[in-house]
């Protein structure tokens, strides 16, 4: 083989590793996310592979550190439709992209969160759950934190989810200081007869003496 | 043992011994490699499911892989046999076609059983058992459609480029036809005229093609086992595609003239 061959093959492949080094190819893309695809789109492109693509779709997502998050939840949304019974959109929305420093990009994942919540909330609870606690202690909006737990409360429904998260609504209530209506809440659900616990049903008698006995020192 | 049977039986042995030699283990082997790698990446990046992104990834990797390696291996060797005129020579010994054909086929056809084989016991790390093995029968016969296809393809069309795209083109437009009716039928759809006959014709299309985006799903491994009856009917689907292809092989077999 004549030598020239050789140095031609080195010389390219050399120019290639330097023009791929010097473009810096492997860095997070540098334009804004791009307008969302749809769902079926994305089922099309991945011909039917929607698992995969979903969480794929999802991997790329992470790749941009400020998204524009309107396009964001539309991805988001997508990517749910593209496989309902993934969590990762849900938990992306409530454990990344809603604990930003901005309460305005805050509340559109936390809104987010509770549009999907209510499509299915036997298997989303968790995220709207974790909701409301990013409202209360973050946000700091009581009124908003109070309304996923009703959400949660109402829609979840009774053996779907764990105590805390189901009377989360009585604990949001205490601290706006809506102590009348805790106590009218624990009494309702002591009265129900959904709870079947005994551990439950102490743990709830116990709230509700402490609640009578604060308001009692509020009469007086 | 039939008169037909046994040489049937020596086409397919010589079929997988041709695969065996042309390197078709060792890019089994390779694809499985790949997958697992590339799974491994992209789990590390993960925030969450990353084991279900696993599964699903290679299940994805390795479904594609047997499906090209299968395409690929049937249409190389096909239009390598009548280039070299070994077709020609084979039509010549006291053969009928139908045994020269369905020998060829059943061949191939194990080829796509082996490699599903093969591929599915690697997904045990990630899935149930049940799952699995659900995954592996419907991978066996999804790449026993792709080499009914592309056997009919290859000696059919003749040329390898003609072969091969219109086997892949086939392959995903069955997985794609589904997403394709959803989209023309969508909410959203226009009224016309010239819609609503677009819709009609894609419909008509889908009426030709296997519904392959109902086979070896990757959500039998990430969620639940099929329903018994989808599965069944997803199943049979193949079967009866497979048939065709095999019937339209032969029909268009016996009309060449050597």
């Amino acid at each position: 083989m004549p030598r020239w061959v050789l140095a031609f093959l080195g010389a390219s492949l050399a120019a290639q590793v330097a023009w791929q080094a010097l473009h810096d190819a492997g860095s997070a893309p540098e334009a804004g996310l791009p307008p969302a695809p749809a769902a079926r789109a994305l089922r099309l492109a991945s011909f039917s592979e929607a698992e995969a693509a979903a969480r794929l779709a999802m991997v790329y997502l992470q790749s941009y550190r400020s998204p524009d998050y309107r396009r964001l939840i539309a991805w988001l949304e997508s990517i749910l439709e593209l496989d309902p019974r993934s969590q990762y959109p849900l938990f992306a929305a409530a454990r990344v992209y809603a604990e930003t420093a901005d309460p305005a990009r805050s509340r559109i994942a936390l809104d987010f969160v509770e549009r999907q919540f209510l499509r299915d909330p036997k298997r989303r609870w968790p995220w709207l759950a974790h909701a409301a606690l990013l409202a209360k202690h973050r946000l700091k909006d009581l009124p908003l934190a109070r309304r996923y737990a009703q959400a949660l409360e109402r829609h979840a429904g009774a053996g779907n989810v764990p105590l805390w998260a189901s009377q989360m609504e009585i604990f949001i209530l205490e601290d706006m200081n809506e102590l009348e209506a805790a106590k009218i809440m624990i009494g309702g659900l002591l009265q129900s007869g959904v709870l079947t616990d005994p551990a439950e049903l102490r743990f709830l008698k116990q709230r509700l003496e402490a609640l009578e006995s604060r308001l009692a020192g509020e009469k007086r | 043992m039939p008169a037909a049977t046994l040489p049937v039986l020596v086409l397919l042995r010589c079929v997988l011994l041709e695969a065996r030699r042309g390197g078709l283990p060792w890019l089994a082997l390779g694809s499985i490699a790949i997958g697992v790698a590339l799974a491994a990446f992209v789990s590390q990046v993960a925030l969450t499911e990353s084991l279900a992104l696993q599964a699903a990834l290679i299940a994805a990797v390795l479904r594609a892989c047997a499906v090209f390696l299968v395409a690929a291996q049937v249409t190389t060797s096909t239009l390598r046999e009548i280039q070299d005129k070994g077709l020609e020579l084979m039509l010549s010994l006291p053969l009928s076609r139908t045994t020269q054909y369905l020998g060829r086929l059943a061949g191939f056809m194990a080829c796509g059983v082996l490699l599903a084989l093969v591929f599915a016991p690697a997904l045990l790390v990630w899935a149930p058992p049940a799952a699995v093995a659900l995954w592996g029968v419907s991978l066996a016969l999804e790449t026993a459609l792709v080499a009914a296809a592309a056997l009919f393809f290859a000696m059919t069309l003749g040329q390898f480029v003609p072969a091969i795209t219109a086997t892949a083109g086939l392959y995903l437009l069955a997985r794609s036809i589904g997403a394709i009716q959803a989209i023309a039928g969508g909410p959203l759809a226009d009224a016309s005229l010239p819609a609503r006959l677009a819709q009609h014709a894609v419909d008509a299309v889908a009426l030709l093609l296997p519904r392959l985006d109902t086979m070896t799903r990757t959500a039998w491994l990430v969620y639940e086992l099929p329903a018994a009856g989808a599965y069944a009917a997803a199943l049979a689907s193949a079967l009866l595609y497979i048939l065709l292809l095999a019937a339209a092989g032969l029909f268009d077999f016996y009309r060449r003239s050597v």
